[in-house]
C-alpha cells in the first residue's frame, strides 16, 4: 500500500515527528491535568493560542515566538483563577476562551479577511508544521520527558493530594506553574496541526481512556502515552488515505478508543 | 523549646487578609499528647490547623515548631477531596508518597523507604490491599491508607482534619481505636479537628474549644463543665449508649448551674481545676468509657 509512500513527502515526515512528540507530551501532562480537575485549562489555553496566532499573523511576526509568551502568561492567569476559591473558575475560563476567540476573529477579519486561514487555525492543517516547529517539538518533548521522569513521584503526590504535599514541605505552586508552562507550550505547538478547537482533546482523551483501563497511577501514565501516540499515528494515516482533516481524524481515533475502554470496563464488572 | 515540645503557640492570632478568625491563643503540643479541637463551623478550626502545619503565618504572636516539623515531618491527614474518590493509584503508591518529605534531592525511593511503607501498611492492617486501587476501597479503608501515608511522613505528630467524615459508625470506631493505639503504644501525639464530640471526649486527653464565645482548653471533664461544653451534656447523656442517665441527671444540673454564668473565656488553670472538681463525677463517667 501507500503507507511507505505516505512518508516520502517531507510535510508528512514533519507532521509525523512533531505530532507523535506533541501527543506524547500532551498525554503525560494530561494525566495530571485531568486528575487535578484542570481539564478546562487546556481548553482555555487553546482558545487563547488562537487569538495570539491571529494577532501574530496580523502583525507579521513569527507565530510561535508571539504565541508562546502570550499563552504561558494565560496559563499563569488561569492557574491563579482555578486555585482561588473566591473565583468562579469555570465561568472565568469560559469568559477568557470566548474573548480570545472573538479577538482572534476580529483581527483576522480586519486584516486578511476570513479566508481559509481561519479554517486552518480552527481545525488544523497537516501542512502547517514547519522545520522550526519540528525542532521545537523535539526540544519540548525532551524537556517534558526528563521533568516527568525526574519529578514523577512529586507530581504524583501533588496530583493526588495538594494539601498533604504542601504540609510535608513540597513547593506545590512551583510544580503547578511548571505544569502550566509545559501545557501551554504543548498546546501552542500542537494547535497548528490539530486546530485550536481540537487540541485540548489530545490532553484529555488519552488520560480518560487510560483511567478506565488501569488501576495504578504508573499504569495510567504509560497507557495514556501509548494510547495518545497510537491514536495520532492512526489518525494521520487515515487522514492521508481518505483525505480527511488530520485534527478531526485524530480526535475520532481517540474517541473510538475511549468508547472501547468504556465498554471494556463495563464488561469487566 | 524543650525536646518533648512539638508545637508552641504563644498569644497567636490567625486569619486571612487582615481579618482575624482566632485571637490570643496559647497552646503547647507535646510528644504523646492527644488533643481534640472542637468548635462551631467557621470558628477557625481549619485555620488553626493550617497555622499548626505552618501553611499560614500568624498575624501576631509566635508559633514555634520542632525542627523536624519544619522539615516537613508532619503526619497530616487532610479532608478527602472530590478528585481523590476516583483516583487511579494503588494503595502502595499512595502510602509511599508519604516518604517524599525525606527524599531530599533524590528522585526515587530507596528500598528502606519502601520497607517502611510496607511496615506502616502492616501496622494498619492494609498490607493485603497493597496492589488494589485506592478508588475501589471503602471509606474506612481509604482513611487507613491515608493514615499509613501520614505515618510514613512522621514519627511523632499526627494532625487529622475531620477524619471520620463520610465513615460509617463501625469504621469510625475502628479509626479511633487505631489512633488510641498509636497514641498509647507508639507515643504518637494526635491533634484532631472533629465534630464527633462523643468520641472526642472519650479518647482525647485535652480538648480545645474555639468559638465566638471564647476559647477553652482543658481536659474533657473540665470541658463538659465549662460554659462552652455545658450545652453538650444533654446530647451526650441522652444517647442510647448511656446507662447512667439517672445518676448523672443530678450532677448535670449542678454543672449547668455553675456554667450558666456564661461569662467566660480563657479560664486560668486554677479556675478550671476548681470548676472541674465540682463536676468531677459527671466527667468521670466519660473517663471510664475511655478504651
Amino acid at each position: 500500500m501507500n503507507i511507505l509512500q505516505m512518508f516520502s513527502y517531507p510535510f508528512m515526515q514533519r507532521a509525523l515527528i512533531a505530532g507523535v512528540l506533541v501527543s506524547l507530551c500532551a498525554a503525560l501532562l494530561g494525566v495530571s491535568l485531568v486528575l487535578k480537575r484542570y481539564s478546562m485549562i487546556g481548553d482555555g489555553l487553546s482558545h487563547v493560542s488562537f487569538g495570539a496566532l491571529a494577532i501574530a499573523v496580523a502583525l507579521g511576526v513569527t507565530p510561535l515566538w508571539f504565541s508562546i509568551p502570550v499563552v504561558i502568561l494565560a496559563a499563569f492567569l488561569l492557574l491563579r483563577v482555578a486555585d482561588n476559591p473566591r473565583w468562579n473558575s469555570d465561568a472565568a475560563i469560559a469568559v477568557m476562551s470566548a474573548s480570545s476567540l472573538a479577538v482572534g476573529i476580529l483581527v483576522i477579519s480586519l486584516t486578511t479577511g476570513m479566508t481559509t486561514d481561519v479554517d486552518n487555525y480552527m481545525f488544523g492543517s497537516v501542512l502547517a508544521m514547519t522545520k522550526t516547529d519540528v525542532v521545537l517539538a523535539v526540544v519540548l518533548c525532551a524537556a517534558v520527558l526528563v521533568l516527568f521522569i525526574l519529578f514523577y513521584h512529586k507530581l504524583f503526590a501533588i496530583t493526588f493530594d495538594e494539601n498533604f504535599s504542601r504540609a510535608t514541605g513540597l513547593k506545590v505552586s512551583r510544580y503547578n506553574t511548571l505544569l502550566a508552562i509545559l501545557t501551554a507550550l504543548t498546546i501552542v505547538l500542537g494547535m497548528r496541526m490539530m486546530g485550536a478547537m481540537l487540541i485540548s482533546s489530545l490532553v484529555i482523551f488519552p488520560a480518560l481512556t487510560a483511567m478506565r483501563l488501569f488501576r495504578s497511577f504508573r499504569g495510567v501514565v504509560v497507557c495514556a502515552a501509548v494510547t495518545s501516540v497510537l491514536c495520532f499515528c492512526m489518525g494521520l494515516t487515515i487522514s492521508f488515505a481518505f483525505s480527511t482533516p488530520v485534527g478531526a481524524t485524530v480526535v475520532a481515533a481517540n474517541l473510538t478508543l475511549f468508547l472501547l475502554s468504556c465498554l471494556f470496563r463495563l464488561l469487566r464488572r | 523549646m524543650s525536646a518533648n515540645e512539638l508545637i508552641v503557640c504563644e498569644n497567636v492570632s490567625l486569619g486571612y487578609e487582615g481579618q482575624s478568625v482566632l485571637t490570643g491563643l496559647d497552646l503547647t503540643i507535646r510528644a504523646g499528647d492527644y488533643l481534640c479541637i472542637v468548635g462551631d463551623n467557621g470558628s477557625g478550626k481549619s485555620t488553626l490547623l493550617r497555622g499548626l502545619l505552618g501553611l499560614i503565618a500568624p498575624q501576631s504572636g509566635t508559633i514555634r515548631r520542632a525542627p523536624e516539623l519544619e522539615k516537613g515531618a508532619v503526619g497530616y491527614l487532610p479532608q478527602q477531596t472530590k478528585a481523590q474518590k476516583d483516583f487511579p493509584a494503588t494503595v502502595f503508591e499512595v502510602v509511599l508518597s508519604g516518604c517524599l518529605n525525606r527524599k531530599g534531592m533524590r528522585f526515587f525511593y530507596t528500598s528502606a523507604q519502601k520497607s517502611e511503607a510496607l511496615m506502616n501498611m502492616g501496622k494498619l492492617g492494609i498490607l493485603e490491599l497493597k496492589g488494589q486501587s485506592y478508588r475501589d476501597l471503602s471509606g474506612g479503608q481509604q482513611q487507613r491508607v491515608l493514615l499509613a501515608r501520614a505515618l510514613c511522613a512522621a514519627s511523632r505528630l499526627l494532625i487529622l482534619d475531620e477524619p471520620i467524615t463520610g465513615l460509617d459508625p463501625a469504621a469510625a470506631q475502628d479509626l479511633y481505636k487505631t489512633l488510641a493505639y498509636l497514641n498509647k503504644t507508639e507515643g504518637m501525639a494526635v491533634v484532631m479537628v472533629t465534630h464527633d464530640l462523643k468520641a472526642a471526649l472519650r479518647s482525647a486527653r485535652t480538648v480545645l474549644h474555639i468559638g465566638r464565645r471564647g476559647t477553652f482548653l482543658g481536659t474533657p471533664a473540665e470541658y463538659l463543665a465549662s460554659p462552652q461544653g455545658k450545652r453538650f451534656q444533654d446530647e451526650l447523656t441522652s444517647g442510647p449508649s448511656s446507662t447512667e442517665n439517672n445518676s448523672s441527671a443530678n450532677q448535670r444540673s449542678v454543672c449547668g448551674g455553675k456554667g450558666g454564668a456564661r461569662e467566660h473565656v480563657q479560664l486560668s488553670p486554677q479556675a478550671e481545676a476548681k470548676q472541674s472538681r465540682l463536676c468531677d463525677d459527671a466527667g468521670r463517667r466519660f473517663q471510664e468509657e475511655q478504651p
